[in-house]
């Protein structure tokens, strides 16, 4: 077999440009791989980063005699992800081998599912956001679903002697067969028409919707750094008008939200160039490149792919009752849209604001603080405001952390809410508090408590101070006493520096207008 | 040897009361009688191995050191009172088809001939349960892929009844060992006919059970949903004995049968068959078939024996038989190309690495070519191409389709009879190279048995008698409905009493004894 | 007429990853031949309202828990390995994608 490589990079032309001309098609093939105990045919453990080849066994190395057996819970995930897709769910279904040589996969065959998936004709409304200074408002495109299939993972290479692990030029690879196995659900879309030249976002929008409906079924942890999502673009482009689709080319190797939406533009690019020279796409994989946002050529369609598929004689059919699919629907969480919009709704959120917050990825952990009594206002501030400034650097060497991770639950934020709404703390000292909390000295409470903090409650010695400034600052007296009431703000900061901030701002300023005989 | 009814087997020329001419039933009954020890027992075989095998070759290793062990441990159990399993000490030979942990395990193939698997296969485990010392690993076909094991990598078999002629297969090496006495009992696999027709050329006994009844998990797989796993035998009774050992419902083998096991033990003690349906199958039978007339004579008799008994015979017909042999050599073909793909020398398995500095695939290629024989690569090569784009309808998916009127054949048969008979084979032992060189030639010989595995039905080969012609055993073939394997057994063992009284004795006992050559 | 050629076989023995020496090819090839040939003869059976049987046993929904099993230890899943290195399992290299 031969290996292509392009030998420069290839021509492109603008994308807006490329809109006159041409229509996109796309096709979203996403994998997800289960989080399941274990394995889809055998009970070995999934956990990620184990020590290489400890989390194997006969059947997921593919030894003589072995036999496979279905993971019951991941049948009923592949159920739940076909239901959550609006899916029709079969009556019957087999699995049946895809036969093809590669030694990342132990049998040389993947079993997988081929003309009977278990989920079928679905859909998923995707919200794609308005760009900044275009739209007004977001707009929604129905993804049509295909399917939705079971099937398992491969095992992982390593390329040795080459450079930079890269498979050209190794003289030889390592392979670790921990993965190979793991339960995956292949979701295919229906071709993606009529998109135009939002064609990009909205493939991004909705693997990104798509990754929020599998986190919030419970059944994966989506990480797609960690290729626990995995999205392989096909893009075609026809003439515009035209009704048959031009050749395709899918896309690999495309591993963030960012990326899905980059190399669809690329390759829209890249096809366009090719169509307006007159030649013809090769229809072929092609590899997406983060560090330089283009695609290199990969492995061309060949006799090769002749799958041989037939259906698993080691495995029988599986048969989900109308009662099974019934108890699955019934376990459906809300879907992430929808729960979105009741809760923007519930917290009086802007658009934009919620926007914001979703982006984030702040919903969950506003909703926890919201449920341990803080107001959903005082949730946002602190979560997006404070704590997600920290959370850019809270990592090692600078680096950023999520916002689960930096260390501060939901309680501890509505408890230093409270120390706030309450008069105790400023917010000066809430900052001292969180970075105690952060430093793991305890609850806010504990924290203030050991190092003193309180707002001097005694007016006694704020009285002095208002005193004092205000004889220091006759001027501004007098502006004040002409009607320039927001002149007082000056006279504050003063008041607050004479008592080393352990002073409520709000009742120095209602001093200084009470000893002024002004109104607020 | 003084009593015929007693000693089963103690073939022609042999003088000594040898213990390894008893049979199973006998061995059991007298270890668990404290008048045999297991060691002595197994001592025995593997004597009896270590002398007549250089000329049989019908064991591919040999573990004395693991069979002494069990042996011992049993005596040991039995001294101190325990109550052990029925078979307890009793040795048993295994099909190299059988994962055995830290035995190797080759399925008579180049490709593993040094593979030492991490795990027992079910049946081994239950073997081991059953606390029955495992003398060795039996000579087979490649990948149990033949019909006289003339396809193993590591030389034929040689058939003890005449050493110049084959000893069936794929199981060549459990038919021959249990026939001369290497051993009372064997494991063998059955895909078209890989136990019944090595029983049927060797005199001996040989189940395949229903689909499923035994957990195919650690069997080297040939086809997925035509394997099947069973005992080998000199008789009946000790044949269901190891079936009840072997049976049962797996949780490893998702095809396995959730079902309790037969009463084939309580039904292999069956005299008198008064009121049972047999069926001859007329497309399986008769010298117009193709069978052999010394074969065809014995099967006629047997017919005789079996009304004697009380049974109705009628003559019924499975017309799409016909397609079977065409239909199972694309099913078989196409599942093996599958099977078989995992031997790539990456994991496991013999690597040949090409000069140069070659890829991977070149690699495969090349120790795929090397470690396969021809009929592995011939078997191959027709699943693959029966699989591919643009074929797989006209072959794979129409065979899958006469596969459904087969065993339409057999509910049809099923609904006017009890079970069905034949012939095992159409002919005895032919001579090894005879039709190595002609694979066709070689496939006839599974005519009989194929559609047993195509349709799922149990079927047993009891001997019936030698042939005129050339003096070698014949068998005949019993077929039941799926889950009514205890069926084989009554009628079996009925039979085997039945011909034992108008033989003179078992048909094993007509072997002559083996001449060992140097 | 021949209804597998020499090319045929050379075809399928590649997607089956059989390096053939070209004397093996006509051996084979010539086998092969007369064997599609015979085997064709399904194609006589009427089975146009015939579904296919792919399995013996009608059987449905065997599955089990999602529960972990020990697995083999590194030193077993390699024990067979014709080459090892780092605690995986070497082989040559891989041509194909990159």
């Amino acid at each position: 077999m031969s290996t292509r490589t392009s030998a420069g990079p290839d021509r492109t032309v603008p994308y807006d440009d490329l809109l006159t001309r041409y229509e996109p098609v796309l096709g979203l093939e996403v994998h997800v791989e289960l989080g399941t105990a274990t394995k889809m045919f055998c009970g070995c453990a999934t956990g990620f980063g184990a020590e290489p080849n400890t989390q194997t066994c006969p059947v997921c190395l593919g030894l003589p005699g072995a036999l496979p057996v279905v993971n019951r819970t991941a049948v009923e995930s592949a159920i739940r992800i076909g239901l959550a897709l609006n899916c029709g769910i079969a009556e019957w279904c087999r699995f049946a081998r895809k036969n093809y040589f590669y030694p990342d996969m132990p049998k040389n065959f993947q079993t997988s599912q081929y003309d009977e998936p278990i989920a079928v004709d679905g859909w998923l409304d995707v919200e794609v956001p308005p760009r900044e200074g275009v739209d007004e408002e977001p707009f929604t495109y129905r993804v049509e679903i295909e399917r939705a299939h079971m099937e398992e993972d491969t095992g992982k290479s390593t390329h040795v002697g080459g450079s930079t692990g890269r498979i050209h030029g190794a003289s030889h690879s390592l392979v670790d067969y921990n993965r190979a196995g793991i339960p995956l659900i292949e979701i295919v879309t229906k071709p993606l028409t009529g998109a135009g030249e939002r064609a990009p976002e909205v493939a991004r929008a909705y693997v990104g919707a798509l990754r929020d409906l599998l986190r919030a079924l419970d059944v994966s942890d989506v990480k797609m750094e960690q290729g626990s999502l995995r999205c392989d673009a096909n893009v075609s482009l026809m003439p515009t008008g035209a009704e048959r689709f031009g050749t395709r080319t899918e896309t690999k190797n495309v591993n963030s939200l960012r990326s899905v939406e980059r190399a669809v533009r690329y390759e829209m690019t890249r096809h366009a160039a090719v169509l307006d020279a007159g030649e013809s796409i090769l229809q072929e994989t092609r590899h997406w490149h983060e560090d330089t946002g283009i695609t290199t050529s990969g492995r061309p369609k060949s006799d090769a792919d002749d799958y041989r598929y037939f259906p698993e004689p080691d495995l029988v059919p599986v048969a989900p009752t109308r009662e099974d699919v019934e108890r699955l629907r019934a376990t459906l969480p809300e879907n992430p849209a929808e729960r979105r919009r009741r809760l923007q709704e519930e917290w009086g959120y802007s658009d934009l604001e919620m926007r914001d917050v979703v982006n984030a990825g702040a919903v969950e952990v506003i909703e926890a603080t919201v449920a341990v009594g803080a107001s959903p206002a005082a949730a946002r501030k602190w979560w997006m405001g404070e704590l997600a400034r920290r959370a850019k650097t809270a990592g090692e060497d600078g680096s950023a952390v999520g916002l689960l991770d930096l260390g501060v639950t939901p309680a501890h934020v509505a408890e230093l809410d409270d120390l706030v709404t309450s008069g105790r703390l400023n917010d000066s000292m809430a900052r001292q508090t969180l970075d105690g909390v952060l430093a793991g000295e305890g609850s806010p409470t504990e924290v203030a408590d050991a190092r003193g903090l309180e707002l001097v409650q005694d007016d006694g010695a704020l009285q002095a101070a208002v005193d004092e400034v205000l004889a220091e600052n006759p001027d501004v007296v007098e502006k004040i006493r002409g009607g320039k009431v927001q002149a007082v703000g000056a006279l504050i900061g003063q008041v607050m520096k004479k008592m080393r901030g352990q002073a409520d701002a709000g009742r120095a300023r209602q001093l200084i207008l009470d000893t002024l005989g002004v109104q607020g | 040897m003084s009593d015929p009814t007693t000693h089963a087997a103690s073939g022609a020329g042999a003088a000594d009361a040898d213990l390894t001419r008893l049979t199973a039933v006998e061995m059991a009954d007298r270890l668990a009688a404290g008048a045999l020890t297991s060691v002595e027992l197994t001592q025995a075989h593997l004597d009896r191995i270590e002398r007549i095998d250089p000329t049989l070759n019908a064991f591919l290793l040999v573990d004395a050191e693991g069979a002494l062990a069990t042996a011992r441990e049993v005596d040991a159990a039995r001294a101190a009172g325990e109550q052990l399993p029925r078979l307890a000490g009793v040795p048993v030979a295994v099909k190299d088809i059988a994962c055995t942990q830290g035995l190797t395990t080759t399925a008579g193939s180049r490709m593993l001939e040094d593979f030492v698997p991490p795990y027992d296969a079910t049946v081994v485990a239950r073997i081991r349960q059953a606390r029955m010392p495992i003398l060795g690993k039996t000579n087979m076909d490649e990948f149990a892929m033949g019909s006289s094991t003339e396809h193993s990598a590591f030389g034929p078999t040689r058939n003890p009844w005449d050493l110049d002629r084959i000893p069936g297969g794929s199981g060549g090496g459990s038919s021959a060992a249990v026939a001369a006495y290497l051993a009372p009992l064997a494991i063998g696999s059955d895909t078209g006919g890989s136990i019944r027709q090595p029983a049927a050329v060797t005199g001996t006994v040989g189940t395949k059970p229903t689909y499923g009844a035994v957990s195919r998990y650690g069997i080297i797989a040939l086809a997925s949903s035509l394997d099947q796993i069973g005992p080998c035998a000199r008789t009946v009774a000790d044949a269901a004995l190891l079936h009840e050992v072997i049976a049962g419902h797996d949780p490893m083998d998702s095809t396995s049968v959730d079902a309790p096991v037969p009463d084939v033990v309580g039904a292999a003690g069956t005299t008198d068959l008064s009121g049972l349906r047999v069926g001859v199958v007329r497309e399986i039978s008769g010298s117009d078939q193709g069978f052999q007339p010394g074969v065809q004579a014995r099967f006629d008799e047997a017919l005789d024996a079996l009304r004697d008994l009380g049974a109705e015979i009628t003559e019924v017909s499975c017309p799409h038989f016909a397609y079977a042999m065409a239909a199972y050599y694309l099913i078989l073909p196409s599942e093996a190309s599958s099977n078989l793909a995992r031997y790539d020398a990456m994991r496991y398995g013999r690597r040949v690495t090409p000069d140069g500095s070659p890829s991977a695939e070149q690699v495969m290629g090349a120790s795929r070519d090397a470690g396969f024989g021809d009929e592995v690569k011939r078997r191959i090569i027709l699943g693959t191409y029966a699989l591919s784009s643009g074929y797989y309808d006209a072959y794979y998916g129409q065979a899958q389709k006469v596969r459904t009127l087969i065993a339409r054949d057999f509910e049809a048969a099923f609904e006017q009879v009890d079970v069905l008979v034949s012939p095992t084979a159409p002919t005895t032992a032919f001579r090894i190279g005879d039709k190595t060189e002609d694979p066709m030639a070689m496939y006839l010989n599974d005519i009989a048995t194929i559609p047993a595995n195509l349709a799922g039905v149990p079927g047993m080969s009891v001997p019936s008698g030698t042939a005129d012609e050339d003096g070698l055993p014949a068998g005949l073939q019993i077929l039941a409905p799926a889950m009514q394997d205890q069926r084989l057994y009554a009628v079996g063992a009925a039979l085997e009493a039945r011909l034992r009284e108008r033989q003179g004795g078992y048909v094993i006992e007509q072997a002559p004894e083996i001449e060992v050559r140097a | 007429m021949s209804n597998l050629s020499r090319e045929d076989v050379a075809h399928v023995a590649m997607l089956a990853r059989i390096q053939l020496e070209d004397a093996e090819l006509d051996r084979l090839a010539a086998q092969l031949d007369q064997i599609v040939d015979w085997v064709g003869q399904v194609g006589e059976v009427a089975s146009a309202d015939v579904p296919p049987m792919s399995h013996p046993m009608p059987l449905a929904n065997v599955t089990r828990p999602d529960e972990v099993r020990d697995s083999l230890t590194v030193e077993q899943a390699l024990a067979n390995a014709p080459q090892a290195q780092d605690d995986r399992f070497a082989v040559p290299r891989i041509l194909d994608e990159e």
